[in-house]
């Protein structure tokens, strides 16, 4: 059997997708389930596995090359299969996945196995028949790949790497634009700051004389302009495509945390159990919630052809809590899916949502490990944010903005003692749910996390 | 130190070694009588007599036949080719027999043996005579290569070549027996097979040359220090063993490496040294190591057209510019 590794959609928002690292050498038997290669999308650097079983017997884009989603990447086959066939009919012909190769492809929106016409029609040309000359005007995909890719000298990069500078912010002034020695060096030197400039001698007239201030001179750029990482590209691109054509609404609450913060103190105290953090809390209430309150739990079906200014074709109603959990990074943020919130046992949601935030900041996420949440939860408590609203991720319908758990004065029964509060807030789209519906969702959450022993139910 | 030619300093090689060990012979064609095709061989029937000095028929593939059989009993024949291109008529004698005899013995007979002659581009000596034989020798397990550039290692290392106990293939150039310099004039001097030697300092590439294109790569380096360009020149000298760590040496240094090679460049000697550099300075290349070879042509015999067929000095300050990005 033939199996035709492509280049997986890993996200809703991606469209190319980079090899980083092959994990089989092409010969290599594999079997189902296997990791078998690196993916770097605009998000994050995600395993992949081989979905059937026999030897990698070709391997069509090699580390470095970036392809549009559902191209042909690498073949899995029995030895005994012909796969000529198959790496002829690839959009790349089974090349090495150079940039020129690929110059005149356009990626393809459809799904490219289904448009290939059979297999044979292609199995009599020659996989050298293409020659497509460098000058060409570069395609989208051209143009992808050449961001993606640095072209630097060998030296170049290893003093980029000595030096902590980040070669993709470095034009290169060598030919086809590779950076060189003195490109790195260059920039290494450029923006130092200016040595300090000892004060010229002044003549003191008197003591009483207050000071002129002299602004030192400033040789120092004024500002720089940073290239933007793919995942903050990725960033930019999205969120004005939440924002501006989603309508947000707010519904913040204050919750009462005294008991679930008990709880949380004697559930850690029990032997042998997993640390539960507060989010673990938060994420067990709203899975609860978000199934008492499916319109919460819910996307805007965008009608087929996807135009935006098409009326939406249906709004649909999750029965299962995927949750997703944004994690902050150095260069932006990831948000891993903790799936089946609603049936896992808080212990199990603790274990597995320390496992994904601690690989996901490590870039070790897995592809199916990244998209299908039904709801988000993020959480800026740890910053000491009383509260702050998020922005939705579409296509989800609602996302939870959780702060710190504050001590401050509370009324209780005519009495003024210290209570510990944390405030959320909820944002919804308001093409699918209304203001009451957010509140008592948040009504449920609140009532939740004040009953907590509810969570352990 | 005298100064002498590159031809007096290869004749005063051999006096000197047959004077110092007996076992030591000339055999080819015209080294008697004639006292050799290009004079290397002057005065030598003379001093030590037709015993040790043998002129030969014209027949490459006999004479050098002869002198694997001395070698394996015990002597130390130089092999005169007039010029080395006749050695592919002695192929399977040095490549079948001399190089392999240790090996297929196991051990029992060594072969202590130097072919020696003039090979490469000269003038006009058209597409027979004009070959860089040394990509035939260099490949062959069993066999060093030597290609000296200056009069003063055409005497160390022909003197080493005589003393070692295998077989060398040592590859004068007719267009240098001519030319002068210092010569050490201590009998025991001697320079080690397979050490390469920097013959200017830089700081900007290394280009690594021997014979006619070290010197024409001298001449470049000059040009280019006009602009600010500073070369370093490693000449091997010795082809095989070749002295990698000099060369790498250099380009740790300098970062960009041109390779010079007289011949035709597929699969020539500039491949191995580009190779060797990529896989032991990669880090260290600040440009793809360039190679500047001969056309891939037979020698034409006209003139105009030899000049074209063999690395100008402009080719090879184009190649330098490049991988200095000047």
């Amino acid at each position: 059997m033939i199996t035709k590794v492509v280049m997986p959609k890993l996200s809703d928002a991606m469209e190319t997708g980079k090899v980083i690292q092959w994990l089989k050498k092409e010969g290599d038997a594999v079997k189902g389930g296997d990791i078998i290669a690196e993916i770097e999308t605009d998000k994050a650097n995600v395993e992949i596995e081989a979905f059937g079983g026999g030897v990698l017997r070709k391997i069509v884009v090699g580390p470095g090359g970036q392809v549009p989603v559902g191209d042909l990447i690498a073949i899995i086959a029995e030895p005994s299969d012909d796969v000529s066939g198959v790496v002829a009919a690839s959009p790349s012909r089974g090349e090495a996945p150079s940039v020129a190769a690929r110059a005149n492809e356009k990626p393809s929106t459809a799904a490219p196995a289904r448009s290939l016409p059979p297999m044979e029609t292609y199995q009599s040309v020659p996989a050298t028949t293409k020659v497509v000359p460098m000058a060409e005007a570069p395609s989208p995909a051209l143009v992808a790949t050449a961001s993606g890719r640095v072209k630097a000298s060998p030296l170049a990069r290893k003093i980029a790497a000595q030096s902590g500078i980040d070669l993709r912010v470095i034009s290169g002034s060598g030919p086809a634009g590779r950076i060189v020695r003195r490109d790195v060096e260059g920039a290494l030197s450029a923006p130092r700051p200016a040595p300090a400039v000892s004060p010229a001698p002044t003549p003191s007239p008197g003591p009483a004389r207050p000071a002129v201030f002299v602004i030192p001179s400033r040789a120092d750029a004024e500002f720089e302009d940073m290239a933007l990482t793919p995942m903050r590209a990725a960033i930019a691109r999205r969120m004005p495509l939440s924002k501006a054509p989603v309508p947000h609404f707010y519904v913040t609450s204050e919750l009462a945390m005294d008991r679930a913060m008990e709880l949380r103190t004697e559930l850690n105290g029990l032997d042998g159990q997993p640390k539960i953090s507060v989010n673990d809390l938060v994420i067990k209430a709203c899975a609860f919630a978000l199934l008492k309150n499916p319109g919460v739990n819910a996307s805007l079906v965008a009608a087929a052809g996807g135009a935006g200014d098409q009326p939406p074709q249906a709004i649909r109603v999750h029965r299962r809590a995927h949750i997703g959990l944004a994690v902050a990074l150095e260069q932006g943020l990831i948000t891993p899916v903790l799936r089946d919130c609603d049936v896992k046992p808080l212990g199990r949601i603790a274990v597995e949502a320390r496992d994904l935030a601690e690989r996901a900041r490590a870039g070790k996420l897995r592809a199916q490990e990244m998209s299908g949440a039904t709801f988000t939860i993020s959480n800026l408590g740890m910053f000491d944010v009383e509260e702050f609203s998020a922005i939705i991720n579409p296509p989800e319908g609602a996302i939870l903005a959780v702060g710190s758990v504050v001590e401050k004065p509370v009324v209780d029964n005519g009495q003024i003692r210290v209570g510990r509060r944390m405030k959320v807030t909820v944002s919804c789209d308001h093409r699918v749910m209304d203001g009451a519906m957010g509140a008592r969702f948040l009504q449920d959450v609140k009532r939740l996390l004040e009953e907590p022993l509810r969570l352990l139910l | 130190m005298a100064v002498m030619t590159y031809r007096e300093a290869l004749n005063l090689a051999l006096r000197e070694e047959m004077r110092r060990d007996p076992r030591v012979f000339v055999i080819g064609e015209e080294v008697g009588l004639y006292e050799g095709a290009y004079k290397v061989t002057q005065g030598l029937l003379k001093e030590f007599g037709e015993k040790r000095i043998i002129d030969t028929p014209i027949a490459e593939s006999g004479f050098t036949g002869i002198g694997v059989g001395a070698a394996m009993l015990g002597l130390r024949p130089v092999v005169e080719m007039m010029t080395f291109n006749f050695s592919i008529l002695a192929l399977d004698q040095i490549v079948n027999s001399a190089a392999k005899m240790l090996y297929m013995s196991g051990g029992q007979y060594n072969v202590p043996l130097v072919v020696r002659g003039p090979g490469g581009p000269a003038a006009q000596l058209a597409a027979q005579h004009s070959q860089s034989m040394e990509t035939y020798f260099y490949h062959v397990p069993g066999l060093k290569v030597v290609r000296p550039s200056t009069p003063a290692d055409a005497k160390g290392l022909l003197k080493s070549a005589i003393r070692d106990d295998n077989p060398v293939i040592f590859i004068e150039a007719e267009t240098l027996y001519a030319v002068k310099g210092e010569v050490p004039d201590d009998p025991d001097f001697t320079i080690p097979l397979g050490k390469a030697i920097v013959r200017r300092e830089g700081t900007d590439v290394t280009v690594i040359a021997y014979m006619g294109m070290m010197y024409r790569a001298l001449e470049v380096a000059e040009d280019l220090a006009k602009d600010g360009i500073s070369v370093e020149i490693v000449d091997p000298r010795t082809l095989r063993p070749m002295d990698t760590a000099t060369i790498v040496g250099s380009v740790r240094k300098t970062h960009r490496a041109v390779v010079l090679e007289a011949g035709a460049g597929f699969a020539g000697m500039g491949s191995e040294i580009s190779a060797f550099i990529t896989e032991n300075a990669f880090d260290d290349l600040d440009a793809p190591v360039e190679r500047v070879t001969g056309e891939n042509a037979p020698m034409p015999y006209a003139r105009n057209l030899e000049l074209l067929k063999t690395p100008s000095k402009a080719k090879i300050a184009a190649a330098i510019r490049r991988v200095c990005y000047a």
